[in-house]
Formats: structure tokens, sequence, C-alpha cells
């Protein structure tokens, strides 16, 4: 569980990147966090790992304050994936890269083996494991990254911009994979502008700006409200948007499921006949 | 009139086992937008890389073929002579910023080449508005965040008025809203100033109703390549795992299912909106 009570955080040349944030994730939950760049979405998940500690206000991971504890102890139970791969990426091979982390936590070797199997077969990457990270493509280097933090089963998965560099194919697997990580009542953040990967989900949504949390609901709903979109950057899913526009033909507005919305057109389409 | 003629081109990479790029021909024309996509991996960056002569001049490795870029043998040419025509922002906008300002770092391709003080001052204002950073031009390019840093990318890029622009994944830090202006920016350099663009983006949804020509590559292949319409709508993209454009698919499943839309395949939300509206009021 991720308790954030009234989080105030400030950089040191005292940009305020939070201002009185407040929200509580239960085990098992899947949250994106959206809003534009610079609305402090990064400052708020650093937190959920003890990365950064808050200025003012409390956060606890499992009831244990951030502030009386270590980085190392907290980041066994919560898996952090930058935005940029590059940024964590350093080793030789793909192998030793997944190993890492492993090695650091006292995995077992046979242990360590089998987690690199099952991580790289997950990710589509089998084929790349003797491969230096640094001849992969931007899109496979994001997903070495993603396995070597799944390779040590963490509580808590949190991933910053996971579907930047990732062809259609890719992001279905990883929609896939998150929902199979709930069923294991794992909690999985996501940061991320990907409008549509977040419509495929519908997961719940809590929207940023310029600091705070302006919005906290169903996907479908706040996806569906161009008002609140707006003022974030965001902007309408595209099944939303066709939606949106033929309202004054009587159809919903809350849709952004496409199969919802072939069904929903089709129907009409037949009425009208 | 061409502008890219690539003839029985691959490239395998220091160290690769397999090409990345794999007997590829092609020729771009003058004034085209053209769209490159396909699964990660595919080598649609490593084809990036040829257009300003990075390969093979940066890069080592094996290149076999042929490939001119303005008429120019890229093997043979060094990638600044190159600059002056080809414009590439990165996928990673760190890997090619470095200055201590936005505005130096905008600044330093037209100072290189030889440009006067007052048309540097004029270009790099014109390229920071287009971007909307304007504001931002005298922070560090390392100290704003990565959607920040790649407006910068492109911003040198623009201010160099390049005839060709090419753009790997140009705005996938960006928010939605950014990355639609930054689209609509390059789709005006392309109307208006008759720049060529190539384009690298999986985020079709965004992209191509602007686009000329669509291009599918797969395994360091071009395995289609064509009108727009005619590409997303084919059996064979789908199967390559593309993200076709939601409108794109609704419309596909609609007819499949019976309904006569009686239009052109559309490539946009709006378009397939205006036919969906269309079908509405002929029936009342």
């Amino acid at each position: 569980m991720i308790e954030v009570e009234n989080v105030s955080f400030s950089y040191p040349n005292n940009i305020e990147a939070l201002k009185d944030a407040s929200l509580l994730i239960n085990d098992g939950e899947f949250v994106a966090i959206m809003g534009q760049n610079g609305a402090g979405k990064t400052t708020l998940v650093k937190h959920f790992n003890g990365l950064l500690k808050p200025s003012k206000g409390i956060v606890r991971i499992d009831h244990v304050e951030t502030t009386k504890t270590s980085v190392a102890a907290l980041a066994k139970d919560s898996g952090f994936v930058f935005q940029n791969p590059d940024h964590q990426l350093f080793s030789e091979t793909v192998e030793e890269e997944i190993a890492f982390a492993l090695k650091n936590f006292g995995f077992e070797k046979d242990i360590i083996e089998k987690r690199i199997t099952w991580s790289l077969n997950l990710l589509g990457l089998s084929q790349y494991r003797k491969t230096s990270p640094f001849l992969l493509s931007g899109g496979e280097r994001k997903r070495v990254a993603l396995a070597s933090v799944l390779a040590w089963n963490p509580k808590t998965l949190i991933l910053d911009e996971p579907t930047i560099g990732q062809d259609h194919r890719q992001k279905e697997n990883l929609r896939q994979f998150i929902i199979q990580m709930q069923t294991q009542k794992k909690t999985v953040v996501i940061v991320t502008h990907d409008v549509e990967f977040v419509a495929e989900c519908n997961p719940r949504v809590l929207l940023m700006k310029d600091g705070t949390i302006v919005a906290d609901g169903e996907g479908k709903e706040i996806l569906t409200n161009p008002e609140l979109l707006n003022q974030s950057s965001i902007v309408l899913p595209q099944i939303a948007k066709i939606f949106h526009s033929l309202s004054s033909y009587g159809l919903p507005k809350n849709v952004i499921d496409l199969y919802e919305a072939k069904n929903i057109l089709l129907k009409v389409l037949e009425e009208r006949k | 009139m061409s502008i890219i003629e690539i003839e029985n081109l691959t490239y395998t990479y220091p160290g690769g086992k397999k090409p990345s790029i794999d007997d590829i021909s092609l020729k771009v024309n003058k004034g085209e937008f053209v769209l490159i996509t396909g699964p990660s991996g595919c080598g649609k960056t490593t084809l990036c890389r040829c257009f300003n002569g990075l390969i093979p001049n940066f890069y080592q490795g094996e290149l076999k073929g042929e490939i001119t870029v303005k008429g120019l043998k890229t093997s043979s040419k060094q990638t600044y002579e190159l600059a002056k025509y080809v414009g590439l922002v990165f996928q990673n906008p760190e890997n090619q910023l470095f200055a201590l300002s936005i505005e130096k770092d905008v600044a330093f391709g037209l100072e290189n080449l030889g440009v006067n003080r007052k048309d540097i001052r004029k270009r790099v204002d014109w390229a920071l508005k287009q971007v909307g950073i304007y504001d931002l031009r005298e922070r560090s390019p390392h100290e704003v965040s990565g959607g920040q840093q790649q407006r910068v990318a492109i911003a040198s890029v623009l201010a160099m008025r390049p005839e060709l622009i090419v753009l790997d994944e140009p705005t996938s830090f960006l928010d939605p809203l950014s990355a639609e202006k930054i689209f609509k920016v390059i789709h005006e350099l392309n109307t208006k100033l008759g720049i060529t663009v190539v384009l690298v983006e999986h985020r079709l949804d965004l992209t191509a109703r602007y686009s000329d020509r669509i291009i599918i590559m797969d395994k360091g292949k071009i395995c289609q390549d064509g009108k727009p319409r005619k590409i997303l709508i084919s059996e064979e993209t789908r199967l390559l795992g593309v993200g076709i454009p939601k409108a794109t698919l609704l419309y596909h499943m609609l007819t499949k299912d019976g309904c006569n839309l009686d239009n052109s395949i559309p490539l946009s939300s709006e378009e397939l909106a205006s036919f969906l509206k269309e079908s509405l009021e002929t029936h009342d």
C-alpha cells in the first residue's frame, strides 16, 4: 500500500514540483498518472520507492515512512523503470544486466538463471541474451530495463513512460502483462502520455497539473472529459473524439473502447436504416 | 525529382550477427512526406542514420550498396557537408544537446555554416517559436524536461532550414497536445516550405493523416510501401502488428459487419466522425 499525505517537494533550485499531494494506492491496483510535461508526475512516483523524500508531508509504503528507511530496503519491494533506459543500463550483455540486481539482492545462482530466462521470455528478448544492450534499438533497450526489474519480482512496479518506442504488438504484450500482475495482487503504477494505451487498459487515472493532483477516477470517465484533459495538455483518445463529435445524434460521450464503439455504432446505423 | 536514392543497401553493425538493413532500395521524392513504421528493432533508426551519413562515417560496420542524398554519395561526403541539406532529429534528445543554453544549442549549426549574426538571431528565434520554447531560450538544455529537450532538438534542426528533415520518433517524450502541435508544425514545413520529411513513428493515430506515403519495415527489409489509405486497410499490415489508427480499424470493423459507409478509408477520428455524420443524416 502506498500512502501519500499532503506531500510537497522542492528541488534544490527551489522549483516546487509537488504541492500538497495526497493519495492512496492499494495493493493490486493499476494506476496511470497523466499530465503535461513538468506537471510533477515523475517527481511523485520517485517518492514511491524513496528515491525522493518529501520536503513536507509523509509517504508510507506498507505503513513504513520512507524517511525512516533506506532506498535499498524499499527497492526490493518496488521496482522502478526509468523513462530513459540509458539511465539504468550499463552491463556488457543483456544477461548480466538482469543478473546484476538479483546478485545484489543475494539470490542463489540457479534462481538467478531461472529468473533471467523467465523475464527474457516474457518480454521477447531471449535471442538477445548474450548481446550488448547498447546494440539494441531504443524500444528493445526499454524492454531490457523492464526485464531487469521484473526479474526480482517486486511487489510494486513503477513504470515511467513504458510505451515509448514500443510497437503495437509490444504494447499489447505490456497490457497483458499488467493484467497478469494484477491477478497476482501486484501494484502497477505507470506514468504516461499515451492516451490510446490508457484507453485500452482503462485503469484508475490520476491527472496532474502544476504539481497537484487535479483528478482521480476511472479511466473511462476522465479520458472522456475534454475540459479536464485540456488543462493537462492531454487529448481525447481517438474513439472518444469520434463519440464527442457525434453526441448531437444521441450517442453517449463516455466511450473509449473500440469494441464498445463498434457495437453502439452498428446498432444506431441499423436503427436508422 | 528524388532527393534520396538508395540501391541495394545492406548494413551490419560492428559485432552484429545479422544485417540491420537487408538489401533495401528506395527513392524519396523532393517534397514528399514519408512515414516509416514497423516493429521495434526492424531497422528504422538504422536507416535514418544512413540518410545523413552517420552510417558509415560515424558508425563502423559493414555497408554494401549505394546511397545518395541530393545527388551526394553519403559514403564519400562528411556528415558536416550533408548537414546543410539533411537535418536529423534523434529519438533520444540527450544524445544531441550539449550547449550551455538552449538558444546556443539551436544556433550552433548555423554558426558552423557561417551564417551572419543577424540572420542567426532571426532563424533561432523563429525556430524556438515554432516549437513553443522561446521563453526557455536562456535555460540550460539539460535542466528542462525530456519533452522540452525534444523540442530543443527539433528547433536546432528547423533553424538550419534543411531541404530534408529526418525525424526518429521526435515527440515520444511529449504530452499528446504538444505532440499534435509538433506534428502540425512538421506538416506545415512540408506543405508551406516544401521541405521533404521522413518521419519514423509508431503512433500512426497522430501522423498518418499528414503523410503522402507509408513505408513499413520488418526485419531490415521494406515490406510495404504505398498510399496511406491503401496500406493501412490491408490485411498484411495488420498481420505485421503495426498500430493502425483506431478510426481506420473501427471503419474496417463496421464495413466488415455490413455497414455501408460509402467513403474512402479514414485516417483520423475527424475523418471517420464526418463519414458517420453523413450516414446518420442520410438515414434520418
